[in-house]
């Protein structure tokens, strides 16, 4: 093959050069920004509820997209199979709710139960994706619709037969199994009401919450600036490197995992203390897909990701969830439209965003 | 003795083994709690037949170095329109599935090229593309299912909401039109003749496609890119026309199996149809390099008579439809293997 003639480097310090890069940067946040503008327009919805709204997202659902960063950096792409944690966190919320545990006190509970769970699901997630280098990604994905058939078998089949279970709440009326809803009313609200500010009217700040959130932002942050922070961004940068200069690759790929999982445990729990009922067969499931959809939304690729990305994805991402519904009906006359339209823009984002990836990949393999 | 136990071992495979001892364990479990065989065959020799173009849509993009096909929901798409447009004029009969597929497959190849284009440029992350292609794919249809003018009362909602209906039944145009053809009756056992002839003629083509000079350049694409290279295959082209096969293939079963299901499944219905076939692929012992039309037939005929007998038996055991979890278990279990397995042969 004939080598591309190589380019000329333009001039870096041109300012309208430098005005380019940060517009192609990130151009993916301000296309859904625009989108955002023009939902919320046509959505008409009340300013102090869609503030509400917002509000309440970025407090119950960043952890859930935290989760995603650490592997991200570690080089193994979109960890699909957070659903796995988010399963952790539902069994230490099950456990409490069947002793009747309430309040903080619960919630901090099913977050210690949560810890032994997910990190065996992460360390088992991690050894399998590490037969699988070169295709984390959709490994993780089939692992996690794998896990929600293997919990679906669980709790329908095992639960109240094997294991034993009698809180009448809970188990269907036949003795077996788990209902398709549990009841959180004892820790609804737990970690959101500790510090709330009602001050505006229709608008409600949930402190606690959000303070949660930014520790858990700081606590990535200063991770990665540790020694072993700096090996899984070395393991990251290039496999064979790390492994040259002695790091044990195999054994940072899953520590990196088991963080995420357990991060993604934490994260299902805060996010379900907010909603109040666990939807047993349900409340898994599109954990990994939204997550994804959010950090992507928020300019993170398959290879790079930092908080402030977590941030703006979830913003945007949930903002776009809250308008679309009402903004498809006003524009085009049916709800459903709206519903569709998230779910097409979810699933989209990541086809994109994977294409996107894998052929500066592909191109770059190509140029060497 | 051990030797010939290993080249056995080698040559059957890990999940053929495993799919294939449980088989005979509800086979047994199945005579124990007296279970109807002829009704159980029946269906069985139905379902084989409903599912297997579908799987056979695999082989062209395994054939040409692509791997398994997830974004199959694109062929599907295209057999669903073809469907669709053909109810919508009304039409009935061979006529109804003959225009369905006239206008499925012109779709079916504009589609598959576009993504062969999309697929040259990514290589190496075909599985999480397709399936993330598959699923938009999929999803913004639903907006068109929605949306599109269509006025045949069967097809709309017929009041209180807009767009075309989440199932539509096919009885009035080619419900059962394969299946019934030359059908007959061996004591208690339907057979199917009209829908097992059809896939034996698409097997026979996708065989006598690989004979062809054509078909084996695909072929020597696929599984030995430097060797293609040097003689003088365009290796990129090869991968458009497997991607461009395997989703006529999938347009083409995504007929034979509502004619034979008897309505057609929209919306969300198609977001998941690609890993059965995979799975049923790979138990058949086909690798995401290298696979055969007996790896179709043998891997539909498993996997399918393992979810025709299995819930039933289970169902005896215990209360509840574990149909769909048996299934999302095999099915997801078998294709982890294949991903965590390393495969010889390709790149």
């Amino acid at each position: 093959m004939i080598p591309e003639q190589k380019e000329l480097k333009p001039n870096t310090n041109s300012p309208l050069i430098k005005i380019k890069r940060k517009l192609i940067e990130f151009a993916v946040p301000l296309l859904f920004l625009v989108l955002c503008i023009i939902g919320a327009y046509y959505a008409r919805l009340q300013p102090s509820f869609l503030i509400n709204e917002i509000i309440m997202r970025m407090a119950r659902n960043p952890v859930l997209v935290l989760a995603l960063i650490i592997p991200v950096l570690a080089g193994m792409g979109m960890n699909f199979a957070i659903v796995l944690g988010a399963m952790a966190g539902q069994i230490g919320l099950i456990i409490i709710t069947h002793y009747e545990a309430t309040g903080i006190t619960g919630v901090t509970v099913a977050a210690l139960i949560a810890v032994p769970f997910a990190i065996i699901f992460g360390y088992l997630t991690g050894k399998l994706l590490n037969r699988a280098k070169g295709k984390e990604m959709i490994t993780s994905m089939i692992f996690g619709f794998f896990a929600v058939y293997v919990w679906q078998l669980f709790f329908l089949v095992f639960v109240g037969s094997i294991i034993p279970m009698r809180n009448e709440k809970m188990i269907l009326s036949t003795g077996v199994g788990v209902r398709n809803t549990v009841d959180l009313v004892g820790i609804r609200y737990a970690l959101d009401d500790i510090i709330k500010i009602r001050d505006l009217p229709g608008i409600t700040i949930p402190i606690s919450t959000l303070i949660v959130v930014a520790l858990f932002c700081i606590l990535i942050t200063f991770f990665m600036k540790t020694k072993l922070g700096q090996d899984i961004r070395a393991v990251g940068q290039n496999m064979e490197i790390a492994a040259i200069s002695g790091i044990n690759v195999d054994k940072i790929r899953i520590t990196a995992i088991i963080i995420s999982t357990v991060l993604a445990a934490w994260g299902q729990i805060i996010w379900l203390q907010n909603i109040g009922t666990l939807n047993t067969y349900g409340s898994h499931v599109q954990v990994g897909l939204f997550a994804v959809a959010a950090l992507l939304i928020g300019g993170a690729s398959v290879a790079k990701a930092n908080i402030w990305q977590v941030l703006l994805g979830t913003f945007l991402f949930h903002t776009l969830f809250i308008i679309s519904p009402t903004a498809g009906r006003n524009l085009l006359g049916d709800a459903q439209i709206g519903e569709f339209f998230r779910v097409f823009v979810a699933y989209g984002v990541i086809a994109v965003a994977l294409v996107l990836h894998a052929w500066q990949k592909h191109s770059a393999a190509k140029n060497k | 003795m051990k030797n010939i136990l290993d080249l056995a071992y080698n040559i059957i495979g890990l999940p053929r083994l495993i799919i294939s001892i449980f088989l005979l364990v509800f086979l047994i479990a199945a005579a124990v709690v007296d279970l109807s065989i002829p009704m159980l065959t029946g269906s069985l020799l139905v379902r084989v037949g409903m599912n297997a173009v579908l799987v056979l849509a695999l082989i062209p993009a395994i054939k040409a170095g692509t791997g398994l096909n997830l974004a199959l929901p694109l062929g599907i798409m295209c057999g669903l329109v073809g469907a669709v447009v053909a109810i919508e004029y009304k039409l009935s009969g061979a006529a109804s599935f003959a225009v369905a597929l006239a206008i499925a497959v012109p779709l079916a190849i504009i589609v598959g090229y576009l993504y062969g284009l999309v697929l040259n440029r990514i290589k190496g992350q075909e599985m999480i593309v397709g399936t993330y292609v598959g699923f938009s794919v999929v999803s913004g249809m639903c907006i068109f299912w929605l949306l599109a003018p269509f006025k045949n009362p069967e097809m709309v909602w017929a009041y209180g909401g807009t767009g075309l209906r989440n199932t539509i039944l096919l009885h009035s145009s080619f419900d059962k039109i394969l299946n019934d053809f030359l059908g007959f009756k061996i004591g208690e056992i339907e057979i199917p003749t009209g829908l097992l002839l059809f896939f034996g003629l698409l097997c026979f083509m996708v065989w006598l496609f690989g004979k062809t000079r054509t078909g084996n350049a695909m072929h020597v694409a696929g599984s030995n890119p430097r060797f293609a290279l040097s003689c003088g295959i365009n290796i990129d082209k090869m991968r458009i026309l497997g991607t461009v096969l395997s989703t006529i293939l999938a347009c083409i079963g995504i007929l034979v199996y509502s004619q034979s299901y008897g309505f057609l499944q929209l919306y969300q219905g198609p977001l998941m149809m690609a890993f059965p076939a995979a799975a049923a692929i790979l138990i058949g012992g086909a690798s995401p390099k290298k696979a055969a039309i007996s790896h179709v037939i043998i891997g539909t005929f498993l996997f399918q008579s393992l979810l025709v007998v299995a819930p039933p038996v289970i169902n005896v055991l215990v209360e509840g439809s574990f149909s769909e979890v048996f299934r999302g278990i095999v099915s997801n279990g078998v294709i982890l293997y294949a991903l965590a397995t390393k495969w010889e042969g390709g790149e």
